[in-house]
């Protein structure tokens, strides 16, 4: 398979205007993914999939991520003049990046046997209404797993051919994989509750019923008649 | 010796004499606690421990539990085996609704008793008798076929001790005893009630 560099030149010379960017992974995996633009997120997919070199042909699984709003807090090696004497100080500047939902797709060759090849789709907030277009089309096989996405994250999949609710009910109205989703207060009944659970359950405990005075017995302090001489 | 019961010593001797004496009730009781015809539905891993249950190395025809029926309308046990997700709660109630009289539960394994494993998740109902009477619960995640047939012995017990007639009679002889029970609807959060307070009160937890 071809590096992320190659395959995104590739795919920006492709989709016009089409604007990735590659989000490095550090970890021992090292997956890093494409961040695709929405704008064109439909032709870069549609280029992954039939450009000859690459033939993405097989989505194997989409999934969704829920990035609240958060502070980064970055450190720099900053040359500075302290005192009249160049010195090099650690400046840490701090970035603050609202909130949005995410779609990642993984992607495969069967006709090339590689992959995978992971993209993400960001939406601009973490409103109700967050929309990103479908890749439904592209690949057939995202569109019970973008209907799980609208479902659990409510992201709106634009040009998806029946985005409905899929695991909950119709009825329904939240979002529950969203990182501020508050589930029904429904615990009362716990045996052994713990951590968050446990100071949600204590409010619906009930006080202990009034001692009635037993507790106050305690072992006969009297002398026995043996131990006194 | 209650009023209509005939003398164990008596029976013994007449028997003996080859002169079988019964009751209706006994005679009854006895039809009915040797063909529990159970509704055929699995709801998870639980149902994989039932149909081993059914299968020939445990064999519940051994107790006349064979007859797995594919309606409810035939059916005289629900045999709750897995995770009741809040989406299929109403379904089961609507089974148990339509199920004839008498009919009975068997809340089977840990979650069909209190959502288990997924109790503190948003999409389990935390026990099925929220909504409807249970007869008898298994622990277990799953139990073991041993567990159901214990169940299902336990149910013959409680079949056998049924009564007729009198005060305590059987529950489903009560006119007055309810036989249905409320579908939950879908609600906006939750269930619309969470629980049928008819059936099921949350314990009270005395604690600090």
């Amino acid at each position: 398979m071809e590096t992320l560099e190659q395959i995104k030149t590739r795919a920006e010379l492709a989709a016009r205007g089409a604007k990735i960017d590659i989000v490095v992974n550090p970890g021992p995996s090292q997956q890093s993914s494409l961040l695709v633009d929405s704008a064109h997120a439909v032709a870069v997919a549609q280029f992954l999939r039939d450009h000859a070199a690459l033939k993405f042909d097989y989505c194997s699984n989409v999934t969704g991520v829920d990035w609240l709003d958060r502070v980064v807090k970055k450190t720099a090696k900053v040359k500075q003049v302290v005192d009249g004497v160049e010195k090099e100080v650690d400046q840490t500047t701090e970035e603050k990046i609202s909130g949005y939902l995410e779609a990642v797709y993984h992607l495969y060759s069967m006709q090339h046997k590689h992959g995978p090849l992971t993209i993400r789709m960001r939406t601009a907030n973490r409103a109700d209404g967050a929309r990103l277009p479908s890749l439904t089309p592209v690949w057939r096989s995202a569109e019970l797993q973008e209907r799980e996405i609208f479902d659990l994250y409510g992201i709106h999949f634009e040009g998806h051919p029946d985005l409905r609710r899929i695991l909950m009910w119709d009825e329904f109205v939240d979002h529950p994989m969203r990182k501020d989703y508050r589930e029904p207060d429904d615990y009362e009944w716990e045996p052994t509750p713990h951590d968050d659970v446990l100071e949600r359950a204590k409010q619906h405990y009930t006080p202990r019923p009034a001692l009635d005075g037993a507790e106050a017995i305690t072992e006969k302090t009297t002398p026995s008649p043996q131990s006194s001489p | 010796m209650t009023e209509g019961q005939i003398d164990e010593g008596l029976r013994s001797e007449l028997q003996r004499q080859g002169i079988w004496v019964t009751s209706m009730q006994e005679l009854y009781n006895w039809g009915r606690k040797n063909s529990i015809w159970p509704l055929q539905f699995g709801l998870a891993c639980c149902a994989i421990e039932m149909i081993a249950t059914a299968a020939s190395r445990y064999d519940i025809a051994r107790f006349g539990g064979e007859i797995f029926r594919p309606s409810p309308r035939q059916a005289d046990l629900m045999i709750v085996a897995g995770t009741i997700t809040k989406k299929m709660a109403p379904q089961i109630v609507r089974l148990y609704n339509q199920m004839p009289d008498p009919k009975y539960v068997i809340s089977m394994g840990a979650c069909a008793i209190s959502g288990g494993p997924f109790k503190q998740g948003y999409n389990v109902l935390k026990g099925i008798d929220r909504y409807i009477p249970v007869d008898v619960y298994i622990p277990g995640c799953p139990p073991r076929p041993e567990a159901l047939l214990h169940a299902f012995m336990e149910l013959q017990r409680k079949i056998d001790d049924q009564k007729l007639t009198g005060a305590n009679k059987a529950q489903h002889l009560e006119p007055g005893q309810p036989s249905e029970f409320p579908v939950p609807a879908f609600g906006e959060h939750d269930l619309e009630p969470p629980a049928n307070p008819d059936v099921f009160q949350a314990p009270k937890l005395e604690r600090v």
